[in-house]
C-alpha cells in the first residue's frame, strides 16, 4: 500500500522506463500530481508543474476555443486615444474578427491617471492654513507642481525654487489636503473614512524610515555577516531561557539535562552575584534577570566544575561583543600577562577574572565610541585620540568604522555603566588610587574626553 | 579561604527571591523522588571541593621498550591532599581502548590508577558520589603527558612529566546532611551555618584515604591562589 493505492491512482506504468510519455497520455488533471520515481526537474520539462501566476487570462482561453469559425484580420487603422488633448492621429495594427473593427476607447487610455489636487481659495487659506513655515507663494508653487506632476514629489522637488526636503513638501501637501478636507466637510464624522484624514503622513517616522533604510543599502558584507551572526546569538538566548523557563514550569525529572543544555547556551553567573559585597561593580554590568536564569540554570545542574561557570558567565559578559571584540579583549588579556583561563580557579579567582573581562570589554567599547564620535564629529581632528595605550590606532579606527552600526541603546548603556563605575570607584578609592601608577591617572581622563 | 568565611544570605538575594517558588516545588520534587532517603536542600548555599586532577609520567630509561617506555600514574587528588573520599565514591578512569580493560574503577581512595604505555591520549575521568552529595556524575578530561613541552635536555628517569589541572567541584543547594557532614572536613570549603544539625560530623581520623603521604608528592604542584590572584589584581590596576 503506498500513496498511490490511497490516492486510487492506478501504479502501472508509473515505474517504467518511459515515464514522461505516459505522462502525456494522461488527462491534464492527473499531470498536475507529480508521480514519484520522477524528479522534479525532469517532472518540470513536461510542463506538469503549474505556474505560480496565470499567464494567460482563462477566459481568453475560453473564448478562443468556442471561436473556431470566426475569421480572423489584421488591419492598419487610425485610432484615437482619449488620454491625449491634442487629437492626434495615430495608426496601430488591430484584431478584426470577421471584418468588424473593435470598438471602444484606446486600451491603453484607462492607464493616463491624475491626481486630483485639491485647490483651495484664499480665504481657506488666511483660515486654515497658515503656516510659519511655508509662505503662501511657496503653498501655491508647491500645489501648482503637484497638479503639474500628478505628485511625483521626487520631481516636485527637483523644481521646487526654495530649499526643502522631499519629506517636508510631502508633509506640507498632506497637511493642507487635509485641513481642506476636514474643512469642508460638513461634520467631522463624514470625512473620518477619507485616506486622507484616517492615515495623516507622518513626517518623522518617513525621515526614520529613510535613514534606516539608507544605513540597511550601505551596510557591507562584513557587517551583514556581523548582524547576522548576532541575531543568531540572540536567538540562541531567547531560546534557551525558554527551555529554562519551561523546565521549572513543568518540574519535570528530566530538569537537569535541560539546565545543562541551557547553561551551555546561556551565560552562567554562580560567582558573580556571591561576590557582589567584594565587587560593587558587577551588578552594574549584570543584568539581574541573566544572572537569575544563569543561576537558575546551574542550580540545576546539582554539580558542576567551577570552570564550567566560569565559562558560561565569560559568554554571558560578552554576549553583547562581536566576535572581533572578544578577541580583542583575550588579546588584551594576553597582553596583561594573564591566562585565559585561570590556572587556579578558586571562586575568588574566577570572579576577579571575570570582573577583568568586564573591564576590559567596558573600556574597548569606550574606545569605540569614542572613535566613532571623533570620526562622526570632524575628520581632520582623527589622529589625536586614535592613539590609544595599548592599542594600534589602525586596528581601533578599522573597529570604530566596523562599529559604526552600533545600536544607540548600546551605546548609551554603555556610558551609564561607566559612569556608575566612575563614581563608585572615585569615591573612597581616590585618594589611594590616585598617585600609585601614571596610566591610571591617564585613562581617566581619556574616558571623560568621550562624554 | 575567603570564600569559606563569606555569609551564605547576601549570595544572589534579590535574584533567588523571584525563583524561590519554583526552587521550592523542584526541591520537593526531587526529595519525592530520592525518597525520604534524603534531607531537604540548603538553599544558596554552595559547598566546593577543589580538587588537582592529573599525570605524573616516568621515562623507563634503559628498561623501556617499545610499547612500554613510560611508566605513568592518572589520580584526583584534594588540592591540598585531603581525603576527597567523604566525597567521592569512585571513580572511573576511561583509557585508550588499545589498553586491556580500558575502563577502570577505582572505588576507593586515593583514587589513582599506574599503568604502562608509550602513547599520550585524553583519559576521560568521571567522578561519582555518595548518594547523599550528588546522585549525576560529573565527567573531567585529562591529556596524559609523556613527554615534556619544553624540552629541557634529554629525557630522564628522575625527573617525571608531571601535568595537573586544578578545578573545583560545586554542589550549588547541597543536601542538609551532605553539608552537615562534610562542614568541617578539610577537603570541603563550605560556609559557616547557623544550621543546628544533629547529624555527627565525620571522624576525620577514621580515614587514611588522603595523598599527604604518597610517594609522588614532592612531584605534587601547588596551586597558589593567592598568585593567581595577585596577577588578576595587578592586571585590574592596569585596566583602570
Amino acid at each position: 500500500m503506498d500513496a498511490k493505492d490511497i490516492l486510487g491512482i492506478p501504479k502501472n506504468g508509473l515505474h517504467s522506463g518511459l515515464p514522461i510519455q505516459e505522462k502525456k497520455s494522461k488527462p491534464p488533471k492527473e499531470s498536475q500530481r507529480k508521480p514519484d520515481g520522477i524528479s522534479r526537474e525532469v517532472y518540470a520539462l513536461t510542463g506538469g508543474l503549474a505556474p505560480l501566476m496565470p499567464a494567460v487570462d482563462v477566459n481568453q482561453l475560453k473564448r478562443k476555443a468556442k471561436s473556431d469559425n470566426e475569421k480572423i484580420t489584421w488591419q492598419w487603422l487610425p485610432f484615437t486615444n482619449s488620454a491625449r488633448k491634442d487629437n492626434l492621429q495615430l495608426y496601430h495594427w488591430v484584431r478584426v474578427v470577421n471584418g468588424i473593427p473593435p470598438t471602444g476607447d484606446y486600451s491603453f487610455a484607462k492607464f493616463n491617471k491624475s491626481v486630483d489636487v485639491i485647490k483651495y481659495t484664499d480665504e481657506e487659506y488666511e483660515k486654515y492654513l497658515t503656516d510659519p513655515a511655508w509662505t503662501k507663494e511657496e503653498t501655491d508653487q508647491l500645489f501648482d507642481l503637484c497638479e503639474r506632476f500628478d505628485l511625483r514629489f521626487i520631481v516636485i522637488a527637483d523644481r521646487f525654487p526654495s530649499e526643502k526636503t522631499v519629506e517636508e513638501l510631502k508633509d506640507r501637501y498632506y497637511s493642507v489636503s487635509r485641513a481642506i478636507v476636514i474643512a469642508r466637510a460638513p461634520s467631522p464624522g463624514d470625512v473620518s473614512g477619507h485616506p486622507l484624514v484616517k492615515e495623516p503622513y507622518n513626517v518623522s517616522q518617513e525621515i526614520e524610515r529613510k535613514r534606516a533604510l539608507n544605513l540597511l543599502l550601505s551596510h557591507s558584507k562584513h557587517q551583514e555577516r556581523r548582524d547576522v551572526e548576532v541575531l543568531a546569538q540572540a536567538k540562541r538566548i531567547t531560546e534557551a531561557r525558554k527551555t529554562i523557563k519551561a523546565s521549572q514550569e513543568s518540574k519535570l525529572p528530566v530538569i537537569s539535562d535541560i539546565g545543562q543544555l541551557g547553561a551551555d547556551r546561556i551565560t552562567a553567573d554562580a560567582v558573580g552575584p556571591s561576590t557582589n559585597s567584594q565587587f560593587p561593580s558587577s551588578t552594574v554590568t549584570n543584568p539581574a534577570s541573566e544572572t537569575a536564569s544563569v543561576m537558575a540554570s546551574l542550580r540545576m545542574m546539582r554539580v558542576y566544575l567551577r570552570t564550567y561557570a566560569l565559562e558560561q558567565m565569560v559568554q554571558a559578559a560578552s554576549s553583547s561583543a562581536g566576535l572581533r571584540t572578544i578577541k580583542r579583549v583575550e588579546q588584551t588579556l594576553q597582553d596583561l600577562g594573564v591566562n585565559l583561563k585561570p590556572k587556579v580557579p578558586t571562586k575568588a579567582v574566577c570572579a576577579e577574572h571575570l570582573e577583568l573581562r568586564k573591564e576590559i570589554l567596558t573600556l574597548l567599547n569606550l574606545q569605540k565610541q569614542l572613535q566613532y564620535k571623533e570620526a562622526e564629529g570632524s575628520s581632520h581632528r582623527d589622529g589625536s585620540y586614535t592613539e590609544t595605550p595599548g592599542t594600534p590606532p589602525k586596528q581601533s579606527q578599522r573597529a570604530a568604522d566596523l562599529d559604526r552600526t552600533f545600536t544607540p541603546d548600546s551605546l548609551s548603556i554603555g556610558v551609564e555603566k561607566f559612569g556608575k563605575r566612575e563614581q563608585k570607584r572615585k569615591g573612597p578609592g581616590r585618594s589611594s588610587d590616585a598617585p600609585s601608577s601614571p596610566a591610571q591617572s591617564k585613562r581617566p581622563r581619556k574616558f571623560k574626553s568621550s562624554d | 579561604m575567603a570564600e569559606s568565611e563569606m555569609p551564605p544570605q547576601p549570595q544572589g538575594a534579590n535574584d533567588s527571591s523571584a525563583l524561590k517558588p519554583q526552587r521550592l516545588k523542584i526541591t520537593r520534587f526531587s526529595d519525592d523522588a530520592d525518597k525520604k532517603m534524603l534531607s531537604k536542600r540548603l538553599k544558596d548555599v554552595e559547598i566546593c571541593v577543589p580538587i588537582v586532577y592529573g599525570t605524573i609520567a616516568f621515562w623507563l630509561g634503559r628498561k623501556a621498550t617499545e610499547t612500554q617506555s613510560h611508566k605513568w600514574t592518572v589520580y584526583v587528588r584534594g588540592a591540598t591532599n585531603e581525603d576527597l573520599g567523604g566525597v567521592i565514591k569512585r571513580v572511573v578512569f576511561q583509557l585508550h581502548p588499545s589498553f586491556n580493560n580500558p575502563v577502570r574503577v577505582v572505588e576507593s581512595p586515593p583514587f589513582e590508577l599506574s599503568e604502562c604505555g608509550w602513547g599520550e591520549f585524553e583519559i576521560a575521568i568521571s567522578l561519582f558520589f555518595h548518594n547523599d552529595v550528588c546522585e549525576k556524575q560529573l565527567d573531567l578530561y585529562h591529556h596524559l603527558k609523556l613527554y615534556s613541552e619544553d624540552d629541557s635536555g634529554p629525557q630522564s628517569t628522575k625527573k617525571p612529566v608531571v601535568k595537573e589541572t586544578y578545578n573545583e567541584i560545586v554542589f550549588p543547594d547541597p543536601f542538609e546532611d551532605f553539608y552537615a557532614r562534610v562542614q568541617k572536613h578539610p577537603a570541603v570549603i563550605a560556609p559557616r551555618l547557623p544550621v543546628a544539625s544533629n547529624v555527627p560530623s565525620e571522624d576525620l581520623n577514621e580515614k587514611k584515604g588522603d595523598t599527604k603521604d604518597h610517594p609522588m608528592s614532592q612531584w605534587f604542584i601547588n596551586f597558589s591562589e593567592a598568585d593567581e590572584l595577585l596577577k588578576l589584581a595587578a592586571a585590574r590596576q592596569q585596566i583602570l
